[in-house]
C-alpha cells in the first residue's frame, strides 16, 4: 500500500463508523419503539394538510436558472484552488487573470438579475 | 519500483464495481431520477479511482462539480420534463436507432479488447497528472499549466459558462406583464399551488370559551 492511500485510510475508517453509528442508532429505535402501522402515518407532511397531487410532477424552468448559477459559480471554485495554491509563484499576473476570469462570470449572474429571474414573485 | 499491491487491487476492484453497478443502475432504470441517482454512485466510484491514482484534486473536483452539480442540475432537467408522463420506450424516435446503437456498442467493446491487447496493462505508473512529490503536488502542476500554456481556454470557459447563463435566462424567462398591477391567476403549476381552506380537510371547530 502506498503511503498516499494510507492517507486515505482514516477517511475510510470515518466511513465505516458513520455507517455504523447510523446503524446503531435506527437499530436501536428500531428495537425500543411500539410498531402501530395506520395508513394515515405514510401520508407525505405537508404543513400538517393533505398533500395535493404527487410529488412526482412537473417543477418549474425557473428552478433551472438557479441550478446552473450554482454550476457555474462551482466550476468558478475549481479553478480558484489552484490558483490559491500557486498564488505567490503566480503574482499580480495569476490575479489580473483570476479577476478577468470572475468579472466574466459575474457578468452571467448581473445578467440574470438585471433581467429580473432571481426576483421569485 | 512501483508495482500494484493488494491493497491498490483491493481498491481498484471495490470502485470498479461501484462504477459498474451505477452505470447499468443509469441503463436500467426505469425512473429517469433513479437514474440520475444511480450515476451519481458511479461518479463517487471514479472519485475512488482517482484517489488510487493519486489524483486527489481530480477527485475532489469529479466528487463536487460532477457528483454535485452536475446531477443536480440533471434532476432538475429531469423533474422539469415531468417524470409523471410515462415514455414509451417501444417507440423509436430515430429510425434504426437501436442497431445502429448495437454496432456502435460492439465496436466500442473491440476496440477496448484491441487496445489492452496491444499494451501492457499494468505500468507500475501511480500518478497520471504529474509527480505526486508532495501534498499538493498535483494541483501547483495543475495550476502551473492552467496559467500558462492553458490560459486562453481557462478564460474562454468563462465566456463559455456566462452564455450557458443567458441561453438559459433568455429561455426560461417569462414576459413582463402587461398590466403589473393584476397578477395574473393559476399560473403556477399544480405542484406550486398553495392549498386553499376548501381543499383542506375540514378543520373540526374548537370551542372557545366567552371570557
Amino acid at each position: 500500500m502506498s503511503a498516499f492511500l494510507r492517507g486515505y485510510l482514516s477517511v475510510l475508517v470515518f466511513g465505516f463508523a458513520a455507517v455504523a453509528m447510523v446503524g446503531a442508532m435506527l437499530g436501536a429505535g428500531r428495537l425500543l419503539r411500539p410498531s402501530r402501522p395506520q395508513p394515515q402515518k405514510y401520508i407525505a407532511y405537508e404543513s400538517g394538510v393533505d398533500p395535493v397531487g404527487t410529488g412526482w410532477s412537473q417543477s418549474q424552468v425557473r428552478y433551472y436558472i438557479f441550478a446552473l448559477l450554482f454550476v457555474m459559480f462551482d466550476v468558478e471554485a475549481v479553478f480558484i484552488f489552484p490558483w490559491a495554491i500557486r498564488l505567490e509563484a503566480l503574482g499580480i499576473f495569476g490575479l489580473v487573470e483570476m479577476l478577468i476570469f470572475i468579472v466574466i462570470l459575474a457578468l452571467g449572474l448581473v445578467y440574470a438579475w438585471r433581467k429580473g429571474v432571481l426576483r421569485w414573485v | 519500483m512501483l508495482a500494484a499491491t493488494k491493497v491498490d487491487v483491493a481498491v481498484f476492484g471495490a470502485s470498479a464495481v461501484i462504477v459498474l453497478a451505477g452505470a447499468i443502475g443509469v441503463v436500467i432504470s426505469a425512473n429517469p431520477v433513479h437514474a440520475a441517482l444511480s450515476l451519481v454512485m458511479t461518479l463517487f466510484g471514479v472519485a475512488v479511482l482517482f484517489v488510487a491514482q493519486e489524483a486527489h484534486f481530480l477527485a475532489a473536483v469529479q466528487v463536487i462539480v460532477y457528483a454535485g452539480a452536475i446531477v443536480v442540475l440533471f434532476l432538475f432537467v429531469i423533474m422539469l420534463l415531468g417524470v409523471d408522463r410515462r415514455e414509451n420506450v417501444a417507440r423509436e424516435e430515430l429510425r434504426g436507432q437501436r442497431p445502429i446503437a448495437f454496432l456502435l456498442g460492439i465496436a466500442t467493446i473491440a476496440e477496448f479488447v484491441l487496445l489492452t491487447r496491444g499494451t501492457s496493462w499494468v505500468t507500475g505508473a501511480e500518478s497520471v497528472v504529474g509527480p505526486a512529490s508532495g501534498p499538493g503536488a498535483n494541483v501547483e502542476t495543475l495550476a502551473r499549466s492552467l496559467f500558462t500554456r492553458y490560459l486562453l481556454a481557462f478564460e474562454i470557459t468563462s465566456v463559455l459558462l456566462v452564455i450557458a447563463v443567458v441561453g438559459a435566462v433568455v429561455l426560461a424567462r417569462r414576459p413582463p406583464p402587461e398590466r403589473p398591477e393584476e397578477p395574473e391567476p393559476l399560473a403556477v403549476p399544480e405542484r406550486l399551488h398553495t392549498p386553499q381552506l376548501d381543499d383542506a380537510a375540514p378543520v373540526p371547530a374548537t370551542e372557545v370559551p366567552a371570557p
